[in-house]
C-alpha cells in the first residue's frame, strides 16, 4: 500500500547560516495492505518529517513515495490533491477548526472534493456513528474532552473513504485510559473498513497494542523494521526489548542467566515449569513480562539457571527445540 | 451656558450625517483593500500559503516586502499631513476635496493600512496545524484562505473592524477641519472657534456614544462567532 524507497529529506540553513540538516538519511519501508504500520523513534530521530513524506505535507530532497500504486513524487499540484483524498491524516493537537461544529469539521474534507451538502450530512452521520459520537454532531470542539476531539479528527480522516490512514502521535496528548480507547478504535476500524495505517509515535505502548508491524527510526535511517512477532523473536531486536523492559537485576556470580523469547502457542506452555521438573534444577526468575501483541500472546522472561553454562547445555538445548529463542546473557563455562 | 437646540439639533444632525457618510464610505473600502493586503501579507510571507507565487519564493518576498514597506510608509504619516498630500489625488479622482465624499478618499487611504496590519495579526494567530490538516486533505490555497485562516480568524477580524472604526471617526474630525464637514468640523468651528460649548460637549457625548456603541456591538458579535 505505501512503498517508500531511498527517501532523503534535507534542510537547507536558513539564510545562509547554520548547517544543512539531514532529517532523514535514506529511508526504505513498505506498508503491506490492511496493516497497522508504526513507526516509533525519540523526538528528533525523523519520524514526524517520514510521515509528512508520505502525504508530501513535506517534499523529500529524494526517493519516492508509492502510495495505492501512484507515485506522488511525480505528481503536479492538482493531481498531488487528488491523492491526498485518498490519504486521511490524524494530528496529536487534533487541528479541528474551532468556528465548525463537529459535523462541519468531519464534512470539510468532503467539501474539499465537491460532495452536495445532502450526501455530506449522510456521510458525516455515518463516520460520527462509527467513531461513537453521533449525539454530538452539532457540538462545538471546545465542547469536547480530548478523546472526543481525536474521534473527531479520525471521523474526518475517514469521511473520504481513504485507503491509508496515517497517524502523527495521534495518543500522545491524550491520558493513559483515552489513548487505550482512540486504539482500541483504531484497530476497529482497521478490522471493519481494511484502511492500511501508518502511524508515528515513542509510545511503546502504542506498538504493542495494535500494531502489527513495526520499525525503528534512530537518526533519520530506519535501524529494524518488520512484523512484530518476529521481532520479537530477533535476536538483540531493540523494538522487543523496548516492548519488554525486564529490568537490570543480574544472577549470583557463577550460574548462567538466559533470556527467552515466546509467543503464540508456547506462551500457553509451562515451559519452565517443565525444565525444572525434568532436569531437577532450580530456576530463578528473574523478570518476565507477558502482554498481548497484535493479538498474540507473547512474552520475556529472563531465567537464572544454576551451574555453569556447561552444566546447563541439555536444558537450553531443550528450551530451543521447543521453539524458543533463548539468548545467554551471562555465563560461567 | 445658553443651549438653543432648536438651531443646535438640525446642525448636529446634518454633521452626524456627513460623519457616517464620510465613514461609511470609507470603511467599505477599508474592508475590502484591508483584507486582501492582510491575507497577503501573511500569506507571501515564509511558510505562508503563496509564498511561492508561480513557484517562485522570490516573487513572493518581493510582494511580502513591497506590501509591507507601502504599508509602513501609509501607518507612519500623521493623518492631517497625509490627508494634505493626498488633496491632487482626492481631486483627481472626486473632482474636489471639499466635502464627505472627498474626505473618504484619505480616510480610505489611511484606514487600509491599519486595518490590513490588524488582520495580519488576526491571522497569524491561526494554527498552523489547521492549515496543514487542511493540506493534507488536498484543500486549494483559495480553500485554506477562506475556509481556515479568514474563519477561524472572524471573531478577532471584527474586533479589529471595530478598532479601524474607532480611528476612522477619529481622523474624520481631523478631515474637519480641512472641509469635510462632519461631527469634528462642528466641535471646532463651533465650540473652539466660537466658544460655544454647549456645542463642544454635545459632540464629545455624540462621539463617546458611537465608539461605545461601535465597542460594544463588536464585542457582542465577535463573542457569538468565538467558539473557543
Amino acid at each position: 500500500m505505501i512503498t517508500i524507497t531511498d527517501l532523503q529529506k534535507s534542510y537547507p540553513p536558513r539564510n545562509g547560516r547554520g548547517t544543512t540538516v539531514e532529517a532523514l538519511k535514506g529511508i526504505d519501508l513498505t506498508v503491506a495492505d490492511g496493516e497497522i504500520f508504526g513507526v516509533v523513534g525519540q523526538s528528533g530521530a525523523g519520524k514526524s518529517t517520514l510521515l509528512r513524506c508520505v502525504n508530501l505535507l513535506e517534499r523529500p530532497t529524494s526517493g519516492t513515495i508509492t502510495v495505492a500504486g501512484q507515485d506522488l513524487t511525480t505528481l503536479g499540484e492538482a493531481e498531488l490533491r487528488a491523492a491526498r483524498h485518498g490519504i486521511g491524516m490524524v494530528f496529536q493537537h487534533f487541528n479541528l477548526l474551532a468556528s465548525r461544529t463537529v459535523a462541519e469539521n468531519v464534512e470539510f474534507g468532503l467539501e474539499i472534493t465537491g460532495v452536495p451538502k445532502a450526501a455530506r450530512r449522510a456521510r458525516s452521520a455515518e463516520v460520527l456513528d462509527l467513531v461513537g459520537l453521533a449525539d454530538r454532531a452539532s457540538a462545538y470542539p471546545s465542547q469536547l474532552s480530548g478523546g472526543q476531539k481525536q474521534r473527531v479528527g479520525i471521523a474526518r480522516a475517514l469521511a473520504g473513504n481513504p485507503k491509508v490512514l496515517l497517524s502523527d502521535e495521534a495518543t500522545s496528548s491524550l491520558d493513559p485510559e483515552t489513548t487505550l480507547s482512540i486504539l482500541e478504535l483504531l484497530k476497529d476500524l482497521n478490522h471493519q473498513l481494511g484502511v492500511t495505517i501508518m502511524l508515528i509515535t515513542h509510545e511503546m505502548e502504542v506498538v504493542k497494542r495494535i500494531c502489527t508491524s513495526a520499525a525503528l527510526i534512530e537518526g533519520g535511517r530506519i535501524v529494524e523494521s518488520g512484523n512484530v512477532i518476529d521481532l520479537l523473536n530477533t535476536p538483540k531486536s531493540k523494538i522487543a526489548h523496548a516492548l519488554f523492559p525486564l529490568g537490570e537485576s543480574r544472577g549470583a556470580p557463577g550460574n548462567t542467566v538466559v533470556e527467552i523469547m515466546f509467543a503464540g502457542h508456547l506462551a500457553d506452555e509451562p515451559i519452565v515449569g517443565r525444565m525444572s521438573r525434568e532436569y531437577g534444577i532450580d530456576v530463578n526468575i528473574l523478570g518476565a513480562a507477558v502482554e498481548i501483541v497484535s493479538d498474540h500472546r507473547v512474552g520475556r522472561m529472563r531465567l537464572e539457571l544454576p551451574g555453569s553454562l556447561d552444566s546447563n547445555e541439555r536444558p537450553i538445548e531443550q528450551l530451543r527445540a521447543s521453539g524458543l529463542y533463548v539468548e545467554v546473557l551471562e555465563a560461567t563455562r | 451656558m445658553n443651549v438653543n437646540w432648536v438651531t443646535m439639533v438640525p446642525i448636529l444632525t446634518k454633521a452626524l450625517g456627513e460623519t457616517f457618510q464620510m465613514i461609511g464610505i470609507a470603511l467599505a473600502f477599508t474592508i475590502v483593500f484591508g483584507l486582501l493586503v492582510g491575507v497577503l501579507l501573511v500569506s507571501t510571507d515564509e511558510g505562508g500559503v503563496y509564498e511561492s507565487p508561480f513557484g517562485s519564493r522570490r516573487l513572493g518576498s518581493i510582494i511580502h516586502s513591497v506590501l509591507g514597506f507601502i504599508v509602513n510608509i501609509g501607518r507612519s504619516l500623521p493623518f492631517i499631513i497625509l490627508m494634505v498630500v493626498l488633496i491632487p489625488f482626492t481631486r483627481l479622482i472626486i473632482g474636489t476635496f471639499i466635502g464627505p465624499t472627498a474626505a473618504a478618499v484619505p480616510l480610505t487611504i489611511a484606514a487600509i493600512p491599519f486595518f490590513a496590519r490588524l488582520v495580519e495579526i488576526a491571522l497569524r494567530e491561526v494554527d498552523q496545524g489547521l492549515i496543514e490538516a487542511a493540506r493534507s486533505m488536498g484543500a486549494r490555497r483559495g480553500t485554506i484562505i477562506w475556509k481556515v485562516l479568514l474563519a477561524e480568524a472572524r471573531p478577532s477580524i471584527v474586533l479589529a473592524l471595530s478598532t479601524s472604526v474607532i480611528s476612522l471617526l477619529n481622523y474624520s474630525a481631523i478631515a474637519g477641519t480641512i472641509g469635510a464637514g462632519g461631527i469634528g468640523d462642528i466641535a471646532i468651528r463651533y465650540g473652539y472657534q466660537r466658544y460655544d460649548n454647549a456645542y463642544l460637549f454635545t459632540t464629545i457625548v455624540i462621539l463617546i456614544v458611537i465608539v461605545q456603541v461601535v465597542q460594544l456591538v463588536a464585542s457582542a458579535v465577535a463573542r457569538t462567532l468565538s467558539r473557543r
